[in-house]
């Protein structure tokens, strides 16, 4: 969906610290902050909360943003590392996986197993929690996602090499845990 | 897909994986955050700019080492050497 791009004058507003410049911006982006934001933590009522955090840091912030440039590429950075706070905030407690899947789970292969299945999925999503949280969002975003590496690179601030290697750690990581589930 | 060109198998496999075993979700944002937003600035109200701005932490960690060292030796100056001060303010 083509989203009407904003007058540059309201970024210029904004950066001055106009309410209703910011009034505004955030109804205007707030959907895709919302929807950068739950790509990375996988949980809508979370990623509420953190769009408004989001915004909150963007407020603030406003004396730094530059008028000239993207309000959007700005925001997302933001989001990214309200994001990140959070994932690291919200990370389980390590759970040791046991190290060979519990012989349901090595049932014939090709025999459809609800029961299995959940088990599978649960071990996953348990899996993709433990990683930390800087590998997770990579993982999330570029295995789940996506998404080209040298987009994530830009909402995180990072090189395109150094995405690679944390998508490369989080599949070293991920693959460890998981064993034989593949 | 450019993203095969991109991703190695072992990734690529376990890129299924997490797919089939992830739950999708719902990237629409169905109601408006603004209230909570208002809620959040009445909560907070904003300091003064200027006092905002020199008390922040990038305001502070943007000021260079030296420049702390200047303002240093500065104020032991004018410990150490208090009654130059009416000199110095008569030739400024």
């Amino acid at each position: 969906m083509e989203r009407i791009s904003p007058p540059p004058e309201l970024f210029e507003q904004f950066a001055a610290g106009d309410l209703d410049a910011f009034e505004s911006l955030f109804h205007q982006f707030q959907g895709e902050v919302y929807a950068w934001i739950v790509r990375m933590v996988r949980d809508p009522a979370a990623a509420e909360e953190l769009t408004v955090e989001t915004f909150w840091r963007i407020y603030r912030a406003h004396a730094r943003f530059d008028a000239s440039r993207s309000f959007g590429a700005w925001a997302r950075r933001i989001a990214t590392n309200v994001a990140l706070d959070y994932l690291k905030r919200a990370r389980i407690e390590e759970t040791p996986l046991e190290d060979d899947p519990p012989a349901s789970a090595q049932r014939g292969a090709g025999t459809p197993d609800p029961a299995v299945r959940r088990e599978v999925r649960d071990r996953v999503r348990l899996a993709l929690q433990q990683l930390p949280a800087k590998l997770r969002v990579v993982a999330t975003l570029a295995l789940i996602e996506d998404y080209p590496h040298a987009e994530i690179a830009n909402s995180l601030n990072l090189s395109t090499a150094a995405v690679k290697s944390r998508v490369f750690r989080a599949v070293q990581l991920l693959r460890k845990k998981l064993g034989n589930l593949e | 897909m450019k993203d095969e060109e991109r991703i190695s198998q072992p990734e690529k496999q376990l890129a299924e994986l997490l797919k089939r075993s992830l739950p999708p979700v719902d990237r629409e944002l169905n109601r408006d955050l603004w209230p909570q937003m208002l809620r959040r600035l009445e909560e907070h109200p904003r300091q003064p700019n200027w006092l905002a701005a020199l008390l922040s932490p990038a305001a502070m960690a943007s000021v260079p080492w030296f420049d702390w060292a200047l303002l240093a030796a500065l104020v032991v100056g004018v410990c150490l050497f208090s009654r130059s001060i009416p000199i110095w303010l008569y030739h400024f």
